[in-house]
């Protein structure tokens, strides 16, 4: 038997190898090798990033980037995944319809609909203006804003979903209780509901993260060429200047950026939660 | 202690969900340090009525008064209700000491006194040395316990609890009965209880509502329910009984005569004030029944078909010649020994007053 289920996971391990695991190890090959002559075995790329302040302030620039889109995302998306776990089935679905239609439309034309919102004459900029709020259109496309709100809208489903199916599975009774106890709506919140669904908030919170720091579309066409983040200079490198090893090391860097600030965020939770 | 508790009115309260009415038209009062089982099958609106006494619902029409306040008014955070849920509801995600801290923060006690009430509690519960343990490092009953004084801990006015005991094997439940009546005695702290276990409902409680369909059909003390049904439903969801189906001949104040289909004449205590003529149906319960060996009068002859000792009494299932079923239980006196099956029988009421009768709509 147990090597029957063994054999299950064979064409998913051999999948797992081909797509994965190779190219990653090509690309780690490429980033060790010098300059041009492929096999030579080198730390120059490494070195040059390191010491490079333009590099590794980019690296920084996009972690960054990742942080406070993820925090929006949190923010707008908590309420609306407890909202949708509080709803009658049907506005639970349109909820989540609402939630996951970026999903569902293409990268390119949700990002151009963005530039008409954002830009300096755009929709967004004249309702400010009529408001009387501001004088001078406010810059919001090619700014980091800009960036910041296009992905927490897009990247929303992957905050929503895993809260919501945490939420939902809460008993309800629990709410009742701490009621019952004399807590209000906010202690409930605060002391129940939100610890308990820690795990979601992780998960989409990852799942958010990752997505936003990789989302080379939103980032370059909201953010501009001046708006330099890891995915747009991994590909100036490979494509632009045609260094694919710098590139590889590039992309070895943030790759292993990336997993640690997971692993920071796994760790903090499970910390925090490690009863429930 | 016994502090005199709260009294609690719930005056002609009726909850629909949708176009179904699941609590209709209830009125009950609860005088201060009573405890009432509300007991009914599934779905005959238990919960719901429950939940409304809470505040987790707003009935659709009728009130709810604590001590002659309205309480409508009041979300279910500043009630003064506590409650036991069937599942417990503890917090997982915190110790039982935090467990039962929980509403007494919640109430905004003084830091200095949270401590040793938490204390107090475990200790009346017998659980001062799980405090630092999470819920799910607790078996049933003691979950349950930490339930109970986590729900206690902030002087509620009234105690709900529902169906508290369902999840525990039977001697646990014992147990927890005793305890939780010894502590709503001590606390005399007006509970209401809701339970489909009959039994539960006649050991623990003063006065018993037996619900049906989302309508009260009787609330009594338990041996009012249990001798003197005030409907047929009450009979039957109460214990077990044999229904006699018959016509009432006359009716005086002494009682009832009723023929039954088989043509057996038989007397009631009670005519419910049924006229005669009235198609009606007699309940007796199966220890109303004397069995004899010889034909007297009223008595119906019948086969026995299984003897079931129960040690102190035994039980009987008779079949009589038109094929009715009869259970009866009859005591087992040192010297008449347990019956044969398959021996002829004559199967009689005890008295009048074992009879009740009920009209057939
Ligand atoms: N939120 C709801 N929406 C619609 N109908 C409901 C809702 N809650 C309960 N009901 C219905 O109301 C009726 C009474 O439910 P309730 O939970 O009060 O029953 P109960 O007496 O507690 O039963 P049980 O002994 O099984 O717990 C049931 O028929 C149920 O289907
Ligand atoms: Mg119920």
């Amino acid at each position: 038997m147990q090597r029957d289920s063994l054999a299950l996971a064979v064409p998913l391990a051999a999948l797992f190898l081909v797509a994965f695991i190779a190219p990653l190890c090509v690309l780690l090959a490429l980033s060790l090798s010098g300059d041009s002559e492929f096999g030579r075995f080198t730390l120059q790329n490494y070195v040059k990033f390191f010491t490079d302040r333009f590099n590794y302030s980019i690296l920084i620039d996009t972690l960054l980037l990742g942080i406070k889109s993820t925090a929006v995302c949190l923010v707008f998306g908590y309420p609306i995944a407890w909202v949708a776990a509080r709803s009658s089935p049907r506005v639970q679905s349109l909820l989540l319809f609402i939630v996951v239609l970026p999903i569902m439309t293409s990268v390119v034309v949700r990002t151009f609909a963005w530039i008409v919102i954002l830009g300096r004459y755009g929709v967004l900029n004249q309702i400010v203006q009529s408001l009387g709020l501001t004088q001078e259109p406010l810059k919001l496309l090619y700014s980091e804003v800009g960036v910041v709100i296009v992905l927490a809208q897009v990247q929303m489903p992957l905050m929503v979903l895993p809260i919501l199916t945490v939420l939902s599975r809460i008993d309800p009774n629990l709410s009742d209780a701490s009621q019952a106890l004399g807590a209000g709506a906010w202690r409930t919140l605060w002391r129940v509901t939100l610890p308990l669904s820690t795990p979601g908030i992780v998960a989409g919170c990852i799942l958010t993260y990752a997505a936003c720091v990789t989302a080379f579309v939103t980032q370059s066409l909201i953010g501009g060429a001046r708006l330099v983040y890891m995915p747009l200079h991994i590909y100036q490198q490979a494509v632009g200047a045609n260094n694919w090893p710098f590139a590889a090391a590039l992309s070895v860097i943030f790759m292993i950026a990336v997993l640690a600030a997971v692993a920071l965020l796994n760790t903090i939770a499970a910390r925090a939660h490690r009863h429930a | 202690m016994a502090a005199a508790g709260h009294d609690v009115q719930i005056d002609h309260v009726s909850h629909r969900f949708a176009d179904y009415v699941a609590v209709d038209d209830v009125s009950l009062t609860i005088d201060g340090g009573g405890l009432v089982a509300l007991l009914g099958p599934s779905g005959c609106g238990k919960s719901t009525l429950l939940r409304i006494i809470a505040g987790f619902i707003a009935q659709s029409s009728g009130r709810i008064l604590f001590d002659g306040a309205p309480v409508d008014h009041l979300p279910a955070n500043r009630r003064g209700v506590g409650i036991v849920f069937q599942n417990y509801a503890l917090f997982p995600h915190m110790t039982v000491r935090d467990n039962v801290a929980y509403g007494l923060r919640a109430q905004k006690w003084e830091r200095d006194d949270i401590g040793p009430r938490v204390e107090e509690m475990l200790r009346r519960v017998h659980m001062a040395q799980f405090a630092d343990r999470f819920p799910k490092q607790l078996s049933g009953g003691q979950q349950q316990r930490v339930a109970l004084a986590r729900c206690l801990a902030t002087d509620p006015k009234v105690l709900l609890l529902d169906e508290p005991f369902a999840a525990l094997d039977k001697n646990l439940r014992f147990d927890m009965q005793v305890e939780v009546k010894r502590l709503q005695h001590e606390y005399g702290i007006t509970t209401i209880m809701v339970t489909h276990d009959q039994e539960e409902a006649l050991a623990m409680a003063d006065r018993i509502a037996v619900m049906s369909r989302g309508r009260l059909e009787q609330v009594a003390s338990p041996t009012e329910i249990y001798d003197r049904p005030a409907t047929l439903f009450v009979n039957q969801f109460v214990g077990s009984t044999n229904l006699l189906r018959g016509e009432l001949l006359a009716q005086d104040s002494n009682g009832a005569l009723v023929r039954l289909d088989d043509g057996t004449a038989l007397r009631a205590a009670d005519s419910k004030g049924l006229m005669p003529g009235a198609k009606v149906v007699v309940a007796v319960r199966p220890e109303g029944l004397v069995l004899s060996d010889n034909a007297v009068e009223g008595a119906r002859p019948g086969r026995i078909k299984t003897v079931m000792p129960l040690g102190p009494q035994v039980a009987y299932d008779i079949e009589t010649e038109d094929g009715a079923a009869l259970k009866a239980v009859v005591a087992r006196s040192g010297a008449s020994g347990l019956r044969e099956a398959d021996s002829i029988v004559h199967v009689a009421p005890v008295s009048p007053a074992a009879c009740n009768i009920f009209a057939i709509e």
